[in-house]
């Protein structure tokens, strides 16, 4: 890469956080900010997605056991033993991340679909353990997790101050997922990817690097749930629900694979959709989704970023 | 009589109970492996078109008077003749591409059978009663057998030795196998191998359909049968590995029999048991208890 293209880029990437910045600062007085709080959960958590089956070729059918699974143990701090929030949400990443090495370590011994299977099944025993163990509360979820205040000082149980800690949280995650995936370690898992055998054969040790994207991607999606249990102060069965996992490859592969704002813009689509459609269509919205599905799958394989990056002139990927 | 401290009737009750549920997983984890084979695809709408099977007998049932019997075959074949239309019209683009995409459009439609039964029927579920043939049970003195349950596994075992009889004593399983390892060697020989791709993915979701009207009568007949045992069958699809038809069959039953055991000696481990075997397999012998390591 010559000098040039390096600091295009890097131009890039500048105006790029300078735009979502922006967007992220003047939205809340465009857009209720509950809605704008869920919509930046779901982003980071389709990023950290993304990282496996965008970048790594990895379906994960179990993600939701991430999310979940770390909004309880955020909850649980939180409200049972009166942690503050960015205690809790860091206790919700290092779970996140922990669960994910976990996963990892059983799931890398198989690729392909038996990878979406295993990690679904993983998935489910973390849905019985939530359904049974006592401090989760079971079908009624746990509820009144406390905002608390951040660092004891913002009191977060006003919306506008909660947005932008929100907002912080997601843009420190949405970086770390760009700076990983433009390092060299990134570059690998695209080779992996691609050619997992040629990987091989260059020496890299391939299960070695899958682990580390799954633990990165697991941890980042702990980090979101465990801020979505503090937005909304609950965290449900819903959750760790095979449903969720099913809802963020949605999200992903609707955005565009591969792409760094697809799964950002795919969560906007769904949630967006969701809110919108929720009183009209009622239970419909599970068919619906089933339907986008169907069509992503059989006629929009790049998504809306990847279709976009495609009509422009010389941005193939 | 007690076994190990527990009565003998709720013994064997759960021991048949966990017998029955093997059943099914046998029945659908061997439907799952045929398609994979010629498909390449793993059709997680599987569970989709049992639930289909099911609701199938109840409608007939309650709105047109067809009886169980008549539904034991004609709701497999509405379920099949649906499987020709999703394979011929959505299914076939995909064979090119990677195996993800027909999980994920399979996941697709299982989302919108689900969803659209949902709508209409609600989650509670709807009762169907057994035929007045196989209503009733028998004492056989260590344990009370209904035998309506008896029937089910009688029935199931016998198609799935059927399957495996076709499969791999005739030449039809012969076609079928080869076509398996080189389409394009059978299509050279004069073999019509988009047809048999076809009629194998309706083979695959009939007998789901037909494991679905089996379970109408024991199981509570709602949108959502389908896709909690659909995630089972993959453990047990990811325990036994996909080579072999017995290998299938066998993991099923005795998945299926563990599962009841757990219910009697620790009932709140029994809904993550077969997750917790696939564990273990998978850190001892990664390719599956009858797979072969790719």
């Amino acid at each position: 890469m010559t000098t040039t293209a390096n600091s295009h880029s890097s131009r890039q990437t500048a105006l790029l956080f300078a735009g979502l910045i922006l967007v992220g600062l003047i939205a809340p007085f465009l857009v209720y900010p509950t809605l704008l709080m869920k919509l930046l959960c779901f982003a980071l958590f389709a990023c950290a997605f993304n990282l496996m089956l965008g970048f790594s070729g990895l379906l994960s059918f179990g993600h939701a056991a991430f999310f979940g699974g770390s909004a309880y143990i955020t909850g649980y701090l939180c409200r049972d033993l009166g942690a503050t929030p960015e205690v809790g949400l860091l206790a919700g990443l290092l779970f996140g991340g922990l669960l994910g090495a976990v996963f990892g370590l059983v799931a890398i011994r198989r690729a392909g679909i038996y990878f979406a299977m295993i990690t679904l099944g993983l998935a489910q025993i973390v849905y019985f353990l939530a359904l049974q163990l006592g401090f989760t509360g079971g079908e009624d979820g746990m509820q009144g997790i406390p905002r608390g205040h951040l660092f004891g000082l913002v009191d977060l149980s006003d919306n506008l101050a909660m947005y932008y800690f929100v907002l912080a949280v997601f843009l420190l995650g949405f970086a770390l997922v760009h700076r990983t995936i433009h390092s060299p370690f990134g570059q690998i898992l695209k080779a992996i990817r691609d050619n997992e055998a040629r990987a091989t054969s260059l020496g890299y040790d391939v299960a070695r690097f899958k682990l580390i994207a799954f633990v990165l991607s697991a941890a980042l999606t702990g980090l979101a749930g465990s801020t979505k249990s503090l937005v909304f102060q609950l965290a449900s069965l819903g959750d760790v629900h095979w449903h969720t996992s099913g809802q963020v490859v949605l999200m992903t592969l609707l955005g565009g694979l591969g792409t760094l704002l697809g799964p950002v813009v795919g969560a906007m689509t769904i949630i967006g959709l969701e809110n919108q459609l929720a009183d009209k269509v009622g239970s419909w919205v599970t068919v619906i989704m089933g339907g986008m599905f169907v069509v992503c799958v059989l006629a929009f394989r790049r998504g809306i970023v990847g279709e976009i990056k495609a009509m422009l002139p010389g941005k193939g990927r | 009589m007690e076994i190990f401290g527990i009565p003998s009737q709720a013994f064997f009750g759960q021991l048949l109970l966990g017998l029955i549920n093997g059943s099914f997983y046998a029945v659908l984890s061997l439907g799952l492996a045929i398609i994979f084979g010629l498909l390449n695809i793993i059709n997680f709408a599987h569970g989709a078109q049992y639930m289909l099977g099911a609701f199938g007998a109840w409608l007939g049932l309650n709105y047109l008077g067809i009886n169980y019997w008549l539904a034991l075959i004609l709701s497999p074949l509405l379920v099949g003749a649906l499987a020709v239309v999703i394979e011929r019209s959505m299914l076939k683009r995909l064979y090119q591409l990677d195996h993800l995409y027909g999980l994920l459009l399979t996941f697709g439609l299982a989302l919108m059978a689900e969803g659209l039964f949902k709508n209409f029927f609600g989650v509670s579920g709807e009762s169907y009663e057994a035929p007045e043939l196989l209503q009733g049970g028998m004492q056989l003195g260590f344990m009370y057998l209904p035998i309506y349950r008896g029937w089910v596994v009688v029935a199931a075992l016998t198609v799935c030795l059927t399957a495996w009889y076709v499969i791999e004593r005739t030449s039809l399983g012969a076609t079928l196998r080869a076509a398996t390892q080189r389409p394009d060697l059978v299509q050279a020989l004069g073999i019509n191998v988009p047809v048999l791709v076809t009629a194998t993915y309706a083979a695959g979701a009939a007998l789901a359909a037909f494991a679905g009207v089996l379970a109408a009568p024991i199981m509570q007949v709602n949108p959502v049968m389908g896709s909690n045992l659909i995630i089972v069958v993959f453990a047990v699809v990811v325990i036994g590995g996909m080579g072999s038809i017995l290998g299938s069959i066998v993991t099923g039953l005795s998945l299926g029999v563990i599962e009841g055991l757990t219910k009697v000696f620790y009932p709140e481990a029994s809904a993550v048991v077969i997750f917790l075997i696939m564990v273990l397999v998978l850190l001892v012998k990664p390719a599956g208890l009858f797979g072969k390591q790719a």
